[in-house]
């Protein structure tokens, strides 16, 4: 890749030099063909990804990966950025510690800036039994090769010493500090995997609406969109919150429910939040965008939605526990508050698996945190569409497993709908 | 979101606690296989759309109800107590 066809400082300098003249279209806009050896539905993030890494590590560039509407309109780019490999349980543990290692090599890998941030999150604890939990976790994460520090009290308050750490009922007793975890650019990273597809001839269609799954003899044969027949003998559903949508078009239910989360972004402000810091028993967590916003949110507003949009309730709890834990925010005006369709699992950890239906593939399930894990899903569900195997670090993310008892319940909550 | 109970009327949705799809409504039998036991428990239809799911009216008359509303306008079209449904 030359000065001139990649992205790099001294193309910068060289277009700005010559009237900057010489910015292409990122990608094409190529008409739907009628075959492809595999379709990709949906053009987010994990869909983005998934074609990314068929066309790089499979050698499978005769693809095409179908958005109903335009690339990364979903929640790729209505997410909190956050990117994180804090998980305790075999099965996520060693998945979200593989997608941190590509988080890191990311922009070199896509020759794009996703401006990744490893500003480091700090989750609170604020008793004796949540700092024993916080320690085996951190425990976990050291064993699987990731980093943990936990904090006392004092360190915490050299870090963070905004926090009102003496709150009556959530004193602040210190954190567990990952620094290796931190922010990234939600729609570049959609962007950037947009386009190292395109570069490999991956066609990213557009507009094009899947309305019907073909399946004959129990073989997935193509698709029918509003832009014509498609035929492939693999399919890949990556539609997150509209899965449900999409499975039901292939005769199957799934074991998701869609709810709506809510985001918040405050008007830009001086530094002031260095990390990204989560407030759990508060249902709080927040971190500062290079712009200057404040970028925080809270839980689901806790009942079946695809309105992308909320309700009044969850956005007072928040504000309330956002005010508990940081009461310098609070003269901070609110500037826009979003929602995004969250595809909630009962045990709360994702899907990437076949289908009963062969050459049907399925990648949803990613609950409220599916941004840091869009480069491993990419990768587990290319390398599951490409070899028919699942990949070694996603391998539990199995559709049966609820049937079966082989729950990934990282919460410990127990596996119903409405827990997570 | 406001959500009219048959017993108390129309409250704030804060009062209620939602339990999930009505599914729960249909318990499989003693003996029934572990597939029936995985619909009931976990399968959704999950429609974007008309839905019927549970509340329970926790911080009102304790009910438990059975509402129809809009997934993806949140409009609240029918509300009825669990005991009338299964009466029905």
């Amino acid at each position: 890749m030359g000065i001139f066809s990649g992205y790099s400082g001294l193309r910068v300098i060289a277009e700005g030099l010559t009237g900057n003249k010489g910015w292409k279209p990122v990608w094409r806009d190529p008409a739907p063909k009628d075959s492809y050896d595999a379709i990709i539905i949906g053009g987010g993030g994990h869909g983005l990804a998934t074609a990314f890494y068929l066309a790089k590590n499979h050698g499978m560039t005769n693809i095409a990966v179908l958005e109903k509407g335009y690339l990364g309109s979903g929640n790729i780019g209505r997410n909190t950025t956050i990117v994180r490999a804090n998980y305790f349980l075999p099965g996520n543990s060693e998945f979200y510690s593989h997608s941190l290692k590509l988080w890191e090599g990311l922009e070199a890998e896509l020759n794009y800036n996703v401006m990744h941030s490893q500003r480091g999150i700090i989750n609170l604890f604020h008793s004796d039994g949540q700092r024993d939990a916080a320690a085996r976790r951190g425990n976990a994460m050291v064993n699987q090769g990731d980093d943990a520090v936990l904090l006392d009290r004092p360190r915490l308050r050299r870090m963070l010493p905004y926090l009102d750490f003496d709150n009556a009922r959530f004193p602040v007793m210190g954190g567990l500090y990952h620094a290796r975890g931190g922010t990234a650019r939600h729609d570049a990273v959609a962007w950037g995997y947009a386009r190292g597809a395109d570069m490999r001839g991956v066609d990213l269609i557009q507009n094009c609406e899947v309305t019907g799954i073909d399946i004959h003899a129990g073989r997935v044969t193509g698709v029918q969109t509003t832009r014509g027949p498609i035929r492939a003998g693999k399919v890949g559903m990556v539609t997150a919150g509209r899965s449900g949508q999409t499975a039901a078009m292939a005769g199957m239910r799934l074991p998701v429910e869609s709810h709506v989360l809510q985001a918040f972004v405050t008007e830009g402000l001086k530094p002031a939040i260095d990390h990204v810091v989560t407030f759990g028993m508060g249902h709080f967590y927040i971190s500062q965008s290079d712009k200057g916003g404040l970028v925080f949110g809270g839980d689901i507003d806790m009942y079946a939605s695809y309105a992308q949009r909320g309700n009044l309730p969850a956005v007072e709890h928040v504000m309330e526990a956002g005010m508990a834990l940081m009461p310098m925010i609070g003269r901070a005006r609110v500037l826009r508050s979003w929602g995004g369709i969250m595809d909630m699992t009962p045990d709360g950890s994702p899907i990437i698996d076949k289908t009963p239906i062969e050459g049907l593939f399925v990648d949803c399930g990613w609950n409220y945190g599916g941004f840091k894990a869009v480069p491993a899903s990419g990768w587990c569900m290319a390398h599951l569409m490409a070899t028919g195997e699942s990949h070694e670090v996603a391998r539990r993310f199995r559709l049966n497993r609820f049937e079966t008892g082989h729950l990934l319940d990282e919460e410990g909550t127990g596996s119903q709908h409405n827990l997570h | 979101m406001r959500i009219t109970c048959p017993h108390c009327g129309e409250r704030d949705r804060r009062e209620f606690y939602y339990s999930g799809a009505e599914d729960y409504l249909h318990r499989p039998g003693e003996g029934a296989e572990p597939a029936a036991w995985d619909a009931y428990l976990h399968l959704r239809d999950n429609p974007a759309g008309v839905t019927r799911d549970l509340w329970h009216h926790s911080l009102g008359c304790g009910a438990w109800l059975v509402v129809t509303r809009n997934t993806v306008t949140h409009a609240v079209l029918g509300v009825e107590t669990v005991e009338k449904e299964q009466d029905q």
